[in-house]
Parts: C-alpha cells; structure tokens; sequence
C-alpha cells in the first residue's frame, strides 16, 4: 500500500516537473501560475543546477521513484526490503534537494512557485512514506 | 491490486491530457501583434546587432527569444560577466539574434520592440530592459505599454518608436533571423555558435571565457 502510493505521488511529481522542463524547452508558453511568481523563479539562476535545468532533475528522479515504488508494489517483490531502501535513499536526495530548492525561494529569491511547491508537497510526502518503509525493512 | 494500476492508468491519461492541453491552449492563444502569423523574411540581410570589437578573432552569435526562461537567467546572471571579461576586453564580439519560439505569446512582440530600439541605437539598453523586468511575461495581457514604458526608460525617441512598432517594420528581420536559426537546427534557446560552430557546452562565463581561452591559446600556437 506503501509502495503503491508512492508511485501514485511519483507519477504526479514526473508530470509537474515534464510540465516546467516542457515550459523550459519552449513546447508551452506561459506557465499557469496564478498566484505566485513562476516566471521570476524559472528565469533565475537558480533554475539551472550544474548546468542542467533544475525540472528536468526532478523529471528524471520523480521517473525513477515510479519505476522502483512500482517494481516493488508487484506481488513477487512485496516482501522483499531493497525497495524500501532504493526509495529512503532516492526520496532522501530529492527531499534534500527540494529543501535546497524552497530556501532559495524564500529566502534568497522571495518568490514562490505554485509548481514548485506542489512539487516539495509531493516529494516530502514520499520521504515520508520511505522512512516509514524503512522503519519497516529494519 | 487492480485498483492500483487503474489509478495508475487514470493518473497516465490525465497528465498527458493536461500536458497536450497546456501545449495547445498556449500556441493557439490569439490576437494581438505577438501571436500574428509571421511575416516574409526580409532579404536586407541584416546580421544581427553586435557587441563588442569588430575585428575580434573569436565571434560569438547567440539565438534567444525573449520570452524564454533560461534566456533571461543567461541574459541576467552570465551576460554581465561575459560582458566585463570577453567583450569590453575586446576578445569576443557578440551578436544577437532573434530565435522567437512559436509556443511564447509576446516573443515576437518583444523581439520587435527590441529591433525598434535598435533603429535609435539602444538595442542592447531595451535587450537588457527585457530580460531585466519580467513582469510582461508574468501578466497575460499585451505587453506594448510595458515595451513603450522600456523605450521611455532608454530614452528613445518614443513618436519614431510608435511608428515602428505599429509599421512592425523590422519583423521581417525577425522571420529572417529565425529562419536561420532554424536552418542551422537550433532546437532551443539560448544557442550559441563560436566561430560558426555549435557550441553545446554550459552556458556560463566561466565556460565561455575557457572556450575562448583555448580558442586564443591554440590561436597563438597555430
């Protein structure tokens, strides 16, 4: 069940953050922000990390929690602990890089983006459950 | 189980719907003089406004879009130190060119005041007034009276900016511009080409002063 809502949240993160790295490409105009201040957030230098633009991290690891959560929601690997530990370890990267991400916001930048942190909502949630997870293969 | 992967499937449908919606409401937004259809390509061959020192050895051209994201974060953050390092020291020469991506409303809006401004000589003074104040692509609405408040800010000559903008006289250029960014298969901005070649590397000064380290340094060994 665990493991099942983590790939839930996973697939909802990766299309969150497809939809800012497409918004990057150019694929789609504006982002629908609403209140908040997407654009100046996307536009600062903090967008890009490494050189590699911040959403298309979060594309690649919100995809990778999916496939592993997924994997380890199946009856043959139910019982089994390396998921939960894959998942405490990757959640725990994306967690921490979320926090980064959110003190720049507020407190370097001092605007907030809706997707950004719809995007910090679901990857705390998924660091969550994994501690749980983890708790459980211990 | 089964309801699982039926939420699983549900979430897969919904995502790419709203995905494909997004993509589509965006480039179908119409009116006003960004979303136009574009017009002929001017055939004055204009190369693009420059920066820098003509006879510098290593030319760097950039394809950007003033709308785009990561265009205003380089135009912000690594223009200025690319600006201080390689142009003023007359190393580079950098030249500007128009890539307006067809999903963004107001790129050729933009792209068409920046032009304008280039007629009086301020191209570079409204490029950085575009990039530099975003609230334009913030507000979904036409952004003209934002463009003409830059143009006062620069000190333009605002009756022969008006008449520019409402003649769009140098779209044209931009059409012929983007053209050629698309022959060379530019498929994002910002885009840069150092001597002609593709540069695919960081987009940062540091990256760009190394770049044109080598290039110097295999310059004076050649």
């Amino acid at each position: 069940m665990r493991r099942q809502a983590t790939a839930l949240l996973a697939l909802v993160g990766f299309f969150i953050a497809l939809y800012l790295w497409l918004h990057a490409l150019g694929v789609i105009g504006q982002l629908t922000c609403g209140t908040g201040s997407c654009e100046a957030v996307q536009a600062s230098r903090y967008a890009m990390f490494a050189g590699v633009p911040v959403a298309l991290y979060g594309v690649v690891g919100y995809f990778v929690l999916f496939v592993v959560s997924l994997v380890g929601a199946t009856p043959a690997n139910r019982s089994r602990r390396q998921p939960d530990l894959a998942l405490a370890a990757l959640a725990s990267i994306g967690f921490a890089f979320t926090l980064y991400l959110t003190v720049i916001e507020v407190f370097v930048l001092h605007e907030l983006c809706r997707w950004c942190v719809a995007s910090a909502v679901i990857i705390t949630l998924i660091w969550l459950l994994s501690l749980t997870g983890l708790r459980r293969a211990a | 189980m089964k309801g699982f992967y039926v939420a699983v499937v549900a979430v897969l449908v919904i995502g790419t719907g709203w995905l494909v919606y997004q993509a589509r409401s965006k480039s179908s937004q119409g009116g006003g003089l960004g979303a136009e259809a574009p017009v002929p390509a001017a055939t004055d061959g204009f190369p693009g406004y420059t920066m820098g020192n003509d006879s510098a050895s290593i030319k760097v051209t950039e394809y950007s879009d003033f709308e785009c994201p990561y265009c205003a974060a380089f135009a912000t953050v690594q223009m200025p130190e690319v600006r201080t390092q390689l142009i003023a020291t007359g190393r580079v020469l950098w030249r500007y060119r128009d890539f307006p991506i067809s999903t963004h409303k107001w790129s050729r809006l933009a792209a068409l005041s920046a032009q304008c401004a280039g007629e009086q000589g301020k191209f570079w003074d409204m490029h950085d007034q575009l990039f530099g104040h975003r609230d334009w692509v913030e507000q979904d609405k036409d952004p003209s009276d934002a463009f003409r408040g830059f143009a006062q800010t620069v000190g333009l000559d605002l009756a022969r900016y008006d008449d520019c903008m409402k003649t769009r006289r140098y779209a044209g250029r931009i059409q012929a511009s983007l053209e050629e960014g698309q022959a060379l298969n530019i498929q994002g901005t910002p885009a840069f080409f150092v001597n002609g070649r593709h540069y695919q590397g960081r987009a940062t000064s540091d990256a760009f002063k190394a770049i044109v380290d080598s290039l110097s340094a295999a310059r004076r060994k050649g």
